[in-house]
């Protein structure tokens, strides 16, 4: 059942390894990801549009390809038990959606402080009421004050690159955080794209937890007397200073990321056509879309680049205030109402009201190219009797 | 065995504290201690900063007395008194989130027999009511559906004693507290009751009145824990604060609670009471 797997490299497997085309699913991606990642433990808990992957991730357990796997009790258990998990030496993964990720939060917000390298993958979800399954993605402005490393996928191939490189980025000595890979549900977890896949027969090596700048909790390193965890019990003096170093030193690690991330995924941002009057800047899904809306664009010989944001913690501030520095306007797709990633360019660059709060879609419904192509043409004074593509 | 790490290189000892080097000459690593001899040994917990007079210092004194296997054993704990006590053990420690203890043991306990196969690495919980039977229920609850292979100990002072005094799911009936200002409504949980039908394989409720027997039943929760299944104790340590007893009191105060509510009472399945059986039969003839 189970392919015979050889330990390489990580810059091998994931850099250099010969690499063949599947047209598979976002799940089916994450799972991909995970059967090469030499995964200790894996902890489900259903929701959806995040089930399907902890499903596949079942059955690379029943395989062999994964040691251990549970159905957790709710998300705070599964969230708790990964860092537990963690702590205790083992590679670790869990995913989750919308209202998990928020029920698993307290415990996700700690890892960063707790020192726990792990992946958790997030397929967005309407969080608020009234209820929904749709991928809106507001949930993801949740994660960016914590100290985790947050990855936004914007297509099935992204979401195998990304997952797989997210556990070498994370065990890194200088880094030592939990990655996020987040994706929009269903538009990229239950759709199939071209996935350029490396052989099933590689894996990383296991995670060594000795490599470390915390150590693991497990009774084989010295001294006997360890504090890994320590409540912040003195003075209150005492208090402030250990909270404040230690959190320090956690944005310090999130920082030193960049340099990882650069090496495994050619950098925080993509940019098409760098000397553009007009930029879309985009992350996950709306980067698909913004990717279309240029393409339009150039058939129509207007003079519109894309700047895909890989990247959201650590965030590519430099790369944006370079790229951007000559573009007339910034238009910011988003599938959600606060317009986080619109917020976070706009404070990175001077001159923000060169960027254009918008086009947003809610609730999750889809992002039509014509919104982006309105936005781009109201920018460039181009007035239109019938808005029609190309 | 784990023992290799918390000795001292050769070379090492004159630069290390006075108080490591005492806790691995004359301490509990690799040796059996008897309850009966503390204060003829270097304890694994000395200094915490509990209230005097505090029961649950003392049981959890007795606890690190009588851990089988001192230098393979994982502490956790949560946010309440104990963990007070806990963090300043000479046992690894755990403290993660609010009532996650036995989310994190679980985790913590699969990951260690992934990684170390053919060794007992003991996963002990100590936490409080508040922690495990309202905040972490769920997940106290959940481990020991799933039978994950470690002990939970519930030091019981029926009351939020850490952030000043509030009634739990322990609270007896009719108790005034705060939170509660018209005395709590309903029972005190049967926490013992539930570990059973939960599937815990062995279980003990206990009022610290006899440390030969405390140490007997930790030690037993332990072994059961590494062989069979979860394992529960429900022990309990009073408020002396909360509850206003004076502190010369305390100790009659648990012996009174041993004629009520908590009287010895000890659990467990056919397979683990013939196990210890088989265990006790070899130590006499040894």
């Amino acid at each position: 059942m189970m392919v015979e797997q050889k330990v390489v490299d990580p810059d091998y497997l994931i850099l250099e390894a010969p690499r063949e085309r599947k047209f598979i699913t976002g799940s089916q991606a994450f799972a991909e990801a995970i059967k090469r990642a030499n995964v200790d433990i894996a902890i489900a808990y259903p929701i959806t549009p995040q089930s399907e992957t902890m499903h596949l991730v079942g059955d690379l357990w029943a395989q062999g390809y994964v040691k251990d796997y549970y159905r957790a009790e709710e998300e705070y258990g599964a969230m708790s038990a990964i860092a537990g998990a963690v702590r205790g030496g083992a590679r670790a993964f869990s995913a989750t959606s919308g209202p998990g990720l928020l029920r698993g939060l307290e415990a996700i917000v700690s890892w960063p402080g707790h020192r726990i390298p792990a992946v958790l993958g997030v397929m967005t979800r309407v969080v608020n009421a009234p209820l929904s399954i749709q991928p809106d993605n507001v949930e993801i402005a949740y994660l960016l004050h914590s100290g985790l490393i947050v990855l936004h996928a914007e297509n099935q191939q992204d979401v195998f690159d990304f997952t797989l490189a997210g556990f070498p980025i994370s065990e890194k000595v200088d880094v030592y955080l939990p990655v996020v890979v987040a994706t929009e549900g269903f538009f990229v977890t239950h759709a199939k794209g071209y996935v350029e896949l490396p052989p099933e027969d590689m894996k990383l090596p296991p995670r060594d937890p000795y490599k470390a700048p915390v150590p693991p909790t497990d009774c084989e390193i010295p001294p006997a007397r360890i504090q890994r965890d320590a409540p912040v019990q003195k003075s209150n003096f005492m208090s402030y200073l250990i909270h404040a170093v230690w959190q320090q030193e956690v944005w310090s690690a999130n920082e030193r990321a960049r340099k990882w991330i650069k090496h495994y995924l050619g950098g925080l941002i993509e940019v098409v056509n760098p000397k553009a009057e007009v930029f879309i800047v985009a992350s996950g899904c709306a980067a698909a879309q913004g990717r279309e809306a240029q393409r339009y664009a150039e058939m129509e010989g207007l003079n519109v680049g894309l700047v895909k944001i890989k990247s959201i913690r650590p965030f590519p501030a430099q790369e944006l205030r370079e790229i951007l520095k000559d573009a007339k306007a910034i238009i910011v797709p988003e599938h959600n109402i606060v317009g986080w990633l619109c917020k976070e360019v706009k404070a990175v660059i001077p001159n923000g009201d060169r960027v254009v709060e918008g086009p947003r879609v809610y609730g999750g419904m889809t992002l039509p190219v014509e919104l982006i192509m309105d936005e781009i043409y109201r920018v460039l004074g181009i007035k239109k009797a019938k808005k029609t593509l190309v | 065995m784990g023992l290799e790490y918390v000795k001292i290189s050769p070379g090492f000892e004159r630069y290390m504290p006075r108080d490591y080097v005492d806790l691995v000459k004359m301490g509990q690593f690799g040796r059996q201690v008897d309850v009966m001899d503390l204060g003829q040994f270097k304890e694994l917990v000395e200094d915490h900063p509990m209230c005097a007079g505090c029961y649950m210092a003392y049981f959890i004194r007795i606890f690190y007395a009588s851990l089988p296997n001192p230098e393979d054993t994982i502490v956790l704990g949560t946010a309440g008194c104990a963990r007070l006590a806990l963090s300043q053990a000479a046992v690894p420690f755990i403290y993660g989130n609010y009532g996650d203890t036995n989310a994190v043991a679980s985790g913590l306990k699969r990951a260690l027999t992934i990684r170390f196969p053919d060794k007992h690495k003991d996963v002990v919980v100590i936490a409080g009511d508040g922690g495990l039977m309202d905040i972490g229920f769920g997940m106290t609850m959940h481990s020991w559906f799933r039978r994950e292979k470690f002990t939970t100990i519930m030091v019981d002072n029926e009351v939020y004693g850490n952030t000043g005094g509030q009634e739990s799911g322990m609270s007896p009936k009719g108790v005034q507290l705060k939170m509660a200002p018209k005395g709590k409504q309903f029972d005190k949980i049967n926490a013992v009751e539930l570990a059973k039908v939960a599937g815990c394989v062995y279980v003990a409720k206990l009022s610290p009145t006899n440390p030969k027997r405390i140490a007997k039943v930790i030690r037993r929760a332990i072994l059961a824990a590494r062989h069979f299944g979860p394992t529960f104790i429900h022990a309990y340590t009073s408020c002396n604060i909360e509850y206003s007893i004076p502190t010369r009191e305390v100790l009659a105060d648990a012996r009174n609670r041993e004629k009520k509510d908590f009287k010895f009472y000890e659990w467990m399945t056919d397979e683990v009471k013939e196990y210890f059986e088989e265990m006790e039969k070899k130590e006499v003839k040894a």
